[in-house]
């Protein structure tokens, strides 16, 4: 691996640039794998390079039927955040935020993770119990989380309209400062060059078309359009499509997938300082490092697997959006674009082994997984590796719907997520 | 927003109707005789398929009546709506 340093900067720069080599290779695919990763995002990625990293499996591929990144690691609005309600889920989320806080210096890679502040706002008296209840709940789990007045957050975030007469009233705010956004791009990129570096086989545009399963039920390897690839161990890290992936080997789960949409604007001057969220009227806001206001909008009512999404859903967000910053009313939108989440019932994820030996699935992130990359990824690979999950992700698993052990962050919310 | 064809009242915009996930789910008739497994199906487990999905609407803010619907989750092309209580019709490929 070429590794990135302020030196290689100024001597590529003597050379006018011409030195820098690809990042990762374009391998075709081995006839067999001692691990097979399905779906080529950041949760995958990551996987992958933790299973060569931490696990010493190197022999191990990532099949992406697309480009690696092109899914919802390259769709969603790149927010950052532990501050969950439940004691599993903190231990979850919180994980994740610890391993992005070193991710740039481990990988050698910048993903630009900018601590910023997530601040979600309170409009009403069930707001102001739910996030100070959280806020206890995140105090007693170590997780940083603290109330602020209205004025308290328009200090924070000078752009906040906090006119009581709104339709919307701010009447305070959670903040968790150690939240904030990362390049999503930069992540799947990072992940995708590290694990190359460590002999993993990035292959795209390689759609899993079947499971092959041997005598006595488990995995034996995977049709895909590129042919037969043999592993008895493959994990399932595809989002929205986790549902058509497992059917394939008769694994059905509690998912639907819907569309999620967001949004950005023309590029300004720096304006945002941090991420501002509003559950209540679904709306969420942060400023890239390009200078695009990036919104996040809701989920469409009907499952659908088209990466659209309706108008009506943008619109909505939008008008909260001008009421809560009037100052962005004359804003032009670039770009629109939906990702299809999948969604569990209780809005957890699932990252766990199936009834199918050697089958592993990493899925039901719904609208918030990519917060959770690094963590979901090293947990996941310590799942693959020993069979067995990491007490992390013990309590995340597929039984928890039959045997009654929900991780109820939906109620918590109060809202579709 | 798509443009839904109620089988009452005809086309209308979908702003106008709820969606109530998959279709032919039965309640079970004696839920306590069910295994742990098979309420787990009931309640949670649902087909989620990238293609055609039967499933249900109501027109809340016209009829208020429910519905089914078969959908294609790949284009969100409507196939066919058919009232509550008919059998899922066929439709060639």
């Amino acid at each position: 691996m070429q590794r990135f340093s302020a030196f290689s900067l100024f001597r590529q720069g003597l050379d006018r640039q011409k030195g820098w080599k690809n990042q990762w290779r374009k391998p075709d695919p081995k006839p067999a794998y001692d691990a097979i990763v399905v779906g080529g995002g950041g949760h995958g990625l990551g996987a992958a390079y933790y299973l060569a990293k931490v696990h010493g499996i190197r022999n191990v591929a990532v099949l992406e039927k697309g480009w690696i990144g092109g899914g919802n690691t390259g769709r969603n609005t790149t927010i950052i955040r532990s501050n969950y309600l439940f004691d599993e889920s903190a231990a979850l989320y919180d994980h994740a935020l610890k391993m992005w806080e070193g991710l740039s210096q481990e990988l050698n890679y910048n993903v630009m993770f900018s601590q910023r502040g997530v601040m979600m706002l309170a409009h009403n008296i069930h707001d102001i119990q739910v996030f100070k209840r959280h806020i206890h709940a995140n105090r007693v789990n170590g997780v940083d989380n603290e109330w602020l007045t209205a004025e308290e957050a328009k200090d924070f975030c000078p752009p906040l309209n906090i006119d009581p007469n709104v339709r919307y009233p701010v009447l305070g705010a959670a903040l968790q400062r150690r939240g904030g956004t990362a390049r999503h791009d930069a992540v799947a990129w990072g992940y995708a060059r590290a694990a190359d570096a460590l002999g993993v086989d990035i292959i795209e545009n390689c759609e899993v078309t079947g499971i092959r399963r041997d005598a006595a039920g488990a995995v034996s390897g995977v049709e895909t359009t590129r042919g037969f690839i043999a592993s008895q161990r493959v994990g399932v890290s595809a989002a929205g499509h986790s549902s058509v992936v497992l059917d394939m080997a008769h694994v059905r789960l509690p998912l639907e997938s819907y569309p999620l949409q967001a949004l950005v604007s023309e590029p300004v001057k720096p304006i945002f300082p941090c991420v501002v969220m509003s559950n209540t009227i679904h709306a969420y806001m942060s400023q890239s490092d390009k200078g695009e206001l990036v919104i996040g909008a809701g989920t469409d009512a009907y499952t659908s697997y088209t990466q659209r999404g309706g108008l009506h859903i943008a619109t909505e967000t939008l008008a909260a959006i001008c009421e809560l910053f009037p100052q962005f009313r004359r804003m032009r939108m670039l770009r629109n674009w939906g990702g299809i989440v999948d969604v569990t019932p209780d809005r957890s994820p699932i990252i766990a082994k199936t009834p199918v030996k050697g089958l592993y699935v990493n899925c039901g992130w719904g609208t918030g997984g990519f917060k959770a990359t690094p963590g979901a990824a090293h947990l996941f690979a310590h799942t693959m590796a020993r069979d067995e999950p990491h007490p992390i992700n013990a309590p995340f698993t597929i039984e928890r719907f039959r045997d009654g052990y929900l991780i109820d962050e939906a109620a918590a919310a109060a809202v579709a997520h | 927003m798509l443009i839904i064809p109620c089988p009452y009242c005809g086309e209308r915009p979908e702003l106008e109707f709820s969606y109530g996930g998959q279709a032919h789910i039965d309640r079970p008739l004696a839920p306590s005789d069910l295994s742990d497994e098979e309420w787990n199906s009931y309640l949670y487990v649902r087909a989620n398929p990238k293609g055609r999905h039967a499933e249900r609407w109501r027109h809340i803010h016209g009829c208020a009546r429910f519905f089914n619907a078969v959908r294609d989750t790949r284009t969100d092309h409507i196939l066919a709506t058919y009232k509550v209580g008919e059998p899922e019709p066929e439709i060639p490929a």
